[in-house]
């Protein structure tokens, strides 16, 4: 038989990747079927465990999580695989993340100038962390609209942060063109071909009075980040830090490929394409997801499989006038039959669709609409399981964490 | 009622019945403007003055919803790699808007005296030189890389005296297939296989090659190493009636002669699959047209029987057999083979093929093949041979030829033909198919 491995992990984003990289730890076979590139470029790079409940900013997210209700992801699977999600975390990413010592939020500026808690965050960030007193220059260019430093500045001082904090904007160093992509600042300093870094420091001194810190757009280098930091650090005689920033991102970039990076090692498979449609033994197991290739429908078969392809906005979720799906295994998904009920009408109100989702049980295996198991060999993993509001709660890359991790590690477990 | 109370009834209104062009509004209409396809487009990310895919598609499209609006000439520094497609994360069919943007572009701004347009159309046009040249092998192998020639070629026509001519072979794929026995042959062959295998003689498995034209007129080798696998696992083979896939008339806006040499295709290659053959292609940009430009640019009657059915070479032996398991206890004698670096092909990945050669030759031994990564070896077709082009190519590829130099060996892998070519012309190595090594390690 022609395509055959222990695991099978449909879904390529933190969820499926950690699934993928804890089933493969218990020595199974693993791949990983993703339906395009990963949308970490899409991420900050602030990895979130649980920031608000109840619309209350928490301090430590370890203990709110004993308080949440019993369909919250983070209910079924426990505090401890929250700290396993987050081990393995620490583990991939190494030296690029900083919060690991401590089990309170951290609190970031963001580049709209709000304040966001997190559990981890990028090393490029740390010195930008809003509980440090020391004042801030926030630096944006003229050519990348994305980040107002004045306005992020301004919102930061009205969030009552305890510094000074003043927003000045300067050209970039060979002045890009107004719509250049951000990954041009990034190589452009990676590669400092026409000394990039010194002249940017050199326009930066002409507007910085002394603060202890200066911060930046998050586009300071993909591959050479920390030495373009340390270069503009020792040029301004300040800590430099970045600003995490919308899509595409470069902490975002970095994070992928350090997760890239570990499923290489870990000799996991990719194969980049939709998954769909499935194959059963007829007796409630699952033998086979179809790859669609352009057309052709390659069957890649498995014993255990990981369903991680993300909620509403991933995709992992559908729904249309008739009601919301699972697409891929087409595991129940409830909801009110009325779509007029899967929504309140104040935008930021309590919203019932962002929970929409399949149900698991403590095994994290997906339940029929009679609450019996779909099938015996599937787990779910990520945002594709319901029960978090992953956007209100700031909780996002923790369920994909905690339950990617455990997830995978039972499906490698059963396959041993 | 609110029409969630009958959710049945809903029925969607035809806005433009008599339009049977391509609807291209939805990939508008779905891109939400992350830009992360222009973070990925290898072109944008060595030339500053090309605006990217976001905006060569979905952009581009709303601007021209206004009459007076015409295509962009920047479309021509497109290069149709396509990683665009795999990197939205929002399904936007990017080069599906490229390659009708560029068939505008050519059509309404693009002068039919110009030397730029016939130089495009004779690139794109490559059958037709290799079937002229195929004739006289030698003869054009010597003319075409003759230095006045290639000056002229470069100064007049804009056609890069920097590379040298792929020599065209002295016996084509096609010839060699003829004296071999065609067809009948072909049915001996395998049947004296399935017999050697234990198999039913009378299987039926049959496949039609589709063999390109690079396979056919400059790399005959990779073609006898299809047959030859594929006879070895009991599969006959016949060799149908084929132009171009298209590829390189996409590339050049050249819509007209892709769908004139698309009929053909389909029509012989569709009349096979109803016989109940697959349609198999060597070359990822092949199968990449048959199976996803195609029925994404044309309406021809079995187009999309023909995508449904039609494989690249390896994933098929791959899922039909036990490929990996052969491999896994073969080993490949020749030393040449030892070191391999390995690229893969834009249009490889993009049918997320991109793992498959490397997971393949992982336990065969006597074969190291290592990645060199997932850069585009930037040359794009008949992109990189253009004169005022060559050296984004080249700035594009040297990500691949430094990561091909840190490979030990100096042999380099890889399914696209035009790749190979690239791959060649910035290292000096030498360069193979996978199907070459597969017939090194199964076929004695």
């Amino acid at each position: 038989m022609a395509i055959e491995d222990d695991v099978l992990v449909v879904g390529g984003g933190v969820a499926g990747m950690t699934a993928a990289l804890a089933a493969a730890d218990t020595g199974a076979s693993v791949r990983l079927v993703t339906k395009s590139q990963s949308t970490l470029r899409h991420a900050s790079g602030l990895v979130d465990v649980l920031g608000y409940a109840d619309e209350e900013l928490i301090a430590d997210p370890f203990d709110a999580i004993a308080d949440l209700p019993a369909d919250h992801p983070y209910a079924k699977v426990g505090v401890e695989a929250v700290r396993n999600g987050l081990e393995r975390f620490d583990t991939i990413t190494g030296d690029l993340y900083r919060g690991g010592h401590t089990e309170t939020n951290a609190l970031l500026p963001t580049h709209g100038g709000a304040v966001k808690p997190t559990a981890r965050y990028p090393a490029s960030a740390a010195a930008g962390l809003a509980s440090d007193e020391r004042d801030v220059l926030l630096v944006g260019f003229e050519t990348l609209s994305d980040f107002d430093a004045p306005l992020a500045a301004d919102h930061l001082r009205a969030a009552d942060v305890p510094f000074d904090v003043r927003g000045a904007t300067v050209s970039f160093p060979g002045t890009p063109r107004a719509d250049a992509k951000i990954t041009r600042y990034a190589h452009a300093l990676d590669e400092d071909d026409d000394d990039e870094r010194e002249r940017l420091a050199g326009r930066v001194e002409r507007v910085h009075e002394g603060e202890a810190r200066v911060g930046f757009p998050a586009v300071l280098g993909e591959s050479h980040h920390a030495a373009i930091r340390a270069a503009l650090a020792d040029a301004l005689d300040a800590d430099v830090f970045e600003v995490p920033m919308g899509p595409p991102s470069l902490p975002g970039m970095r994070l992928e490929a350090a997760y890239e990076r570990a499923l290489r090692d870990a000799g996991v498979s990719v194969v980049r394409r939709p998954v769909d449609g499935y194959e059963t033994d007829g007796d409630g197991r699952l033998t086979a997801a179809f790859v669609e290739r352009n057309g052709q429908h390659i069957p890649h078969h498995a014993d255990a499989f990981v369903l991680a392809t993300g909620g509403l906005v991933g995709e992992g979720i559908d729904s249309d006038r008739g009601g919301v799906h699972e697409p891929v295994f087409d595991c129940h998904v409830p909801h009110p039959a009325d779509r007029y009920e899967w929504f309140v009408d104040e935008p930021f109100g309590d919203q019932p669709y962002p929970r929409f989702g399949v149900v698991v049980d403590d095994d994290l295996r997906p339940r029929d609409a009679a609450g019996s198991i779909e099938f015996e060999n599937l787990r779910a993993a990520g945002s594709v399981v319901g029960g978090a509001d992953f956007a209100a709660e700031c909780s996002g890359t923790g369920v994909s964490l905690a339950t990617g991790d455990a997830a995978g590690t039972a499906a490698g477990n059963d396959t041993q | 009622m609110s029409d969630a109370e009958s959710p049945n009834e809903f029925e969607p209104i035809e806005v433009f019945p008599e339009d049977e062009t391509a609807d291209l509004r939805p990939g508008a209409d779905d891109c939400y403007k992350c830009s992360t396809c222009d973070t990925n487009c290898p072109v944008a990310e060595v030339d500053d003055d090309f605006p990217g895919p976001k905006f060569q598609g979905p952009e581009q499209w709303r601007l021209k919803r206004k009459e007076d609006t015409s295509v962009d000439d920047s479309i021509s520094k497109c290069s149709n790699c396509m990683r665009c497609d795999s990197a939205c994360p929002s399904d936007v069919g990017l080069s599906q808007m490229h390659n009708t943007a560029r068939a505008e572009y050519v059509e309404e701004e693009l002068s039919k005296t110009s030397l730029t347009y016939w130089r495009n159309r004779i690139l794109a046009n490559y059958r037709t030189s290799a079937f002229l040249a195929s004739k006289v092998p030698r003869i054009a192998n010597a003319a075409m890389n003759f230095g006045p020639a290639r000056w002229a070629m470069d100064r007049v026509f804009g056609i890069t005296s920097e590379r040298e001519f792929p020599a065209f072979a002295t016996e084509t794929f096609r010839e060699w297939w003829e004296r071999e026995g065609g067809a009948d042959g072909s049915r001996e062959r395998a049947r004296a296989a399935r017999e050697r295998r234990g198999e039913d003689v009378d299987a039926e498995k049959k496949v039609a090659y589709f063999h390109g034209c690079y396979a056919n007129y400059n790399t005959p080798e990779v073609g006898k190493a299809m047959v030859r696998v594929f006879e070895h696992f009991g599969y006959e083979l016949v060799v149908p009636e084929q132009r171009c896939s298209g590829t390189p008339m996409f590339a050049n806006g050249m819509l007209d002669d892709a769908e004139r040499h698309a009929e053909v295709n389909v029509s012989s290659m569709g009349d096979l699959i109803e016989q109940g053959y697959d349609a198999i292609a060597s070359c990822t940009s092949c199968s990449m047209a048959l199976r996803q430009e195609y029925p994404e640019l044309f309406d021809i009657e079995g187009i999309d029987e023909l995508a449904e059915n039609t494989w690249e070479a390896l994933e098929y032996l791959r899922v039909q057999e036990d490929l990996s398991g052969e491999l896994s206890a073969a080993t490949v004698e020749d030393e040449n083979l030892a070191e391999l670096a390995y690229h893969a092909p834009c249009h490889a990945r993009n049918q997320g093929l991109d793992g498959q050669a490397l997971e393949l030759f992982a336990d065969l031994a006597g074969v190291d093949a290592a990645d060199v990564g997932d850069s585009c070896s930037g040359i794009s077709g008949t992109y990189g041979w253009k004169s005022e082009k060559y050296d984004t190519s080249m700035k594009i590829g040297e990500e691949m030829f430094d990561h091909m130099e840190e490979v030990e060996g100096e042999v380099g892998m890889t399914e696209c033909p035009t790749c190979a070519m690239q791959m060649e012309h910035g290292t000096g190595y030498e360069i193979r198919h996978p199907l070459e090594i597969v017939e090194s390690a199964l076929v004695s």
